[in-house]
């Protein structure tokens, strides 16, 4: 079972090295050259902080970018080309491909990551930082990034099970900037003091992921301590959301008709 | 008695056509026929008569609205059954960044084979397809005839007693269709049962054991191709010569085709001795009468040609 879901993961991973995904590699490099040149010589004293931020924003958003754009085409892509079918009539639950999919995704946004941190940490060194214990942070902000590709990458493929990857985007770009503004969501019903309006702000509040919680990135910048209950609490938090997104798309994909 | 390589029982599908408030139309009805152990067997039909629909239900790539099916007894619900199967799917399409190497190697490996064990089958099956020399070529450079092999070579690699082919012909030049004949007589040969669709009746006429014929959805016949066509009426040609000055009578005349100094009519095998009847009252020399026995392909045109057109798919009220 494991050794089936990790087949289609590698493969995932595979076809995503092979179309030059990780080419988003180089315009990163190229940022983070850029910036490290220019911080130095506009920046006094706050070299480090413009770095670690300007770093792990485009951590985020190359992730991101993947995560969505590739996430969407992930099930539909292998229906359209009917890569599926030969696929399917192999031993493997429908299950086993879905579950495969994501972790070859999430592979390949982790291997991303890795190189950019990387990235970021030679950047970081250029204008002079030095590993320190203040500098935790960052490594738990790059975590906390991860836990945000994770969850939308499940969303990304719950959607791609029945729609089209322009829908299906549009609906994870959605639910991605609704949770990122969950907490102000909740705010707006609150203040209104419309009941009506106060229920529903508080289901969206409830019902989309709350990426809020996983912005560690100023934190980090500023070096300040995150709690570890935060860390924990993400991590599940994260691990429920995409089990339970996970299941969707099951239920989803399992009956479904490949055309 | 053995149990059957593949039975079918029943199996009805519907397709919902249209965005808003679609109706249901009816792709397969009341499918019913069994292929047995070892049997090469052909799935012939006019295009959109349910060919593929009914393979992709037998795959679990689509599920039916009713009947069921099992491969060697077990129900095609049953993810057990697809190690028994092979499957070919229509122009098929596989990922095309692996070369021919990595996709069987990736296929081979659910199948819980050993590594050593999955670099010596895949090498065995590229050369057994021919494809040995492309092995390291990445298949967006195949040809269409080179993907079909590799097609092939994906659903036998695992050895399964019963292999669906669905249009395994389709786009092959005649060598590669010679080359694909080959494939199919020596799984025969193997003990291995062989399902495929075909539009080809000439593959079918040679390679099959047993033929089923699907139109509209529905089953009109199975049996060995001579059998099917013998269900036929037949026609009966006769050969004659008139005297000089003696006419036709005009129910004949038009349907009479005139060969140098002789003549020749087809009739349906029960309008024969009223035929004779009307030649002998002009006294018309009967020089031969022989049954014009029907191939594959006429039984095949004749449904093309039936009533109610060849789309196959036809509206059900609800």
């Amino acid at each position: 079972m494991n050794a089936t879901v990790g087949s289609v993961a590698v493969n995932t991973f595979r076809e995503a090295v092979r179309d030059r995904v990780l080419y988003n590699l180089v315009l990163f490099a190229l940022l983070m050259m850029g910036a490290a040149i220019l911080v130095g010589q506009i920046s006094i004293g706050i070299e480090q902080l413009v770095i670690v931020n300007l770093g792990l924003s485009a951590i985020s958003f190359f992730g991101l970018v993947m995560a969505i754009f590739i996430g969407v085409g992930l099930v539909y892509k292998e229906i359209e080309k009917r890569t599926l079918y030969s696929l399917l009539a192999k031993p493997i639950h429908r299950w086993q491909f879905l579950v495969g999919k994501y972790a070859g995704l999430l592979l390949t946004l982790a291997v991303n990551t890795a190189f950019m941190t990387l990235g970021l940490a030679a950047a970081f060194f250029y204008v002079g930082g030095r590993i320190a214990r203040a500098d935790i942070p960052i490594l738990i902000a790059i975590y906390f990034i991860l836990l945000e590709f994770a969850l939308v990458t499940a969303l990304a493929l719950f959607f791609s099970c029945f729609s089209s990857p322009m829908l299906s985007t549009l609906f994870t770009l959605g639910i991605y900037i609704a949770g990122v503004f969950a907490n102000d969501i909740r705010s707006i019903g609150e203040f209104t003091q419309n009941p009506m309006l106060l229920t529903i702000t508080r289901v969206v509040y409830f019902l989309v992921p709350n990426f809020h919680n996983f912005n560690a990135i100023a934190a980090a910048g500023h070096g300040d301590a995150i709690p570890f209950s935060l860390v924990w609490q993400n991590t599940l938090y994260a691990a429920l959301y995409v089990a339970l997104l996970l299941i969707a798309a099951t239920a989803v994909f399992s009956r479904r008709n490949l055309k | 008695m053995s149990t059957p390589a593949i039975e079918i029982q029943g199996l009805t599908k519907d397709f919902p056509v249209g965005f808003w408030r679609p109706k249901m139309r009816r792709a397969l009805e009341n499918l019913t026929f069994q292929v047995e152990e070892g049997e090469v067997f052909g799935f012939l039909g006019p295009n959109g008569a349910g060919k593929t629909t009914t393979i992709k239900l037998l795959m679990g790539l689509i599920f039916p609205t009713s009947g069921t099916a099992r491969v060697r007894g077990r129900s095609i619900d049953d993810i057990e059954m697809h190690r028994e199967v092979g499957y070919l799917p229509e122009q098929p399409y596989f990922y095309d960044y692996l070369t021919a190497r990595e996709l069987l190697d990736y296929y081979a490996r659910f199948a819980n084979y050993s590594t050593a064990e999955r670099r010596e089958r895949v090498g065995r099956f590229l050369e057994r397809v021919g494809l040995a020399a492309a092995a390291d070529v990445q298949l967006r450079k195949f040809s269409k005839g080179m993907l079909q092999r590799a097609g092939i070579a994906q659903a036998i690699l695992h050895d399964p007693p019963v292999v669906i082919l669905d249009e395994p012909m389709s786009g092959l030049d005649p060598v590669g269709r010679r080359e694909v004949r080959d494939i199919m007589l020596d799984l025969k040969k193997q003990g291995r049962t062989v399902f495929f669709s075909t539009h080809i009746l000439s593959d079918a006429e040679m390679l099959c054991d047993r033929v089923a014929v699907l139109a509209r959805g529905r089953l009109q016949g199975v049996g060995a191709p001579r059998e099917i066509v013998t269900m036929q009426s037949q026609s009966m040609d006769i050969l004659f010569e008139t005297r000089e000055g003696r006419a036709l009578p005009a129910a004949l005349a038009g349907h009479a085709t005139r060969i140098g100094g002789r003549s020749s009519i087809t009739v349906a095998e029960d309008q024969l001795y009223a035929t004779l009847e009307q030649l002998r009252g002009c006294e018309a020399r009967i020089l031969s009468v022989s049954p014009i026995h029907p191939t594959l392909e006429d039984y095949f045109l004749q449904l093309v040609g039936a009533p109610s057109g060849s789309r196959g798919i036809e509206e059900i009220s609800r």
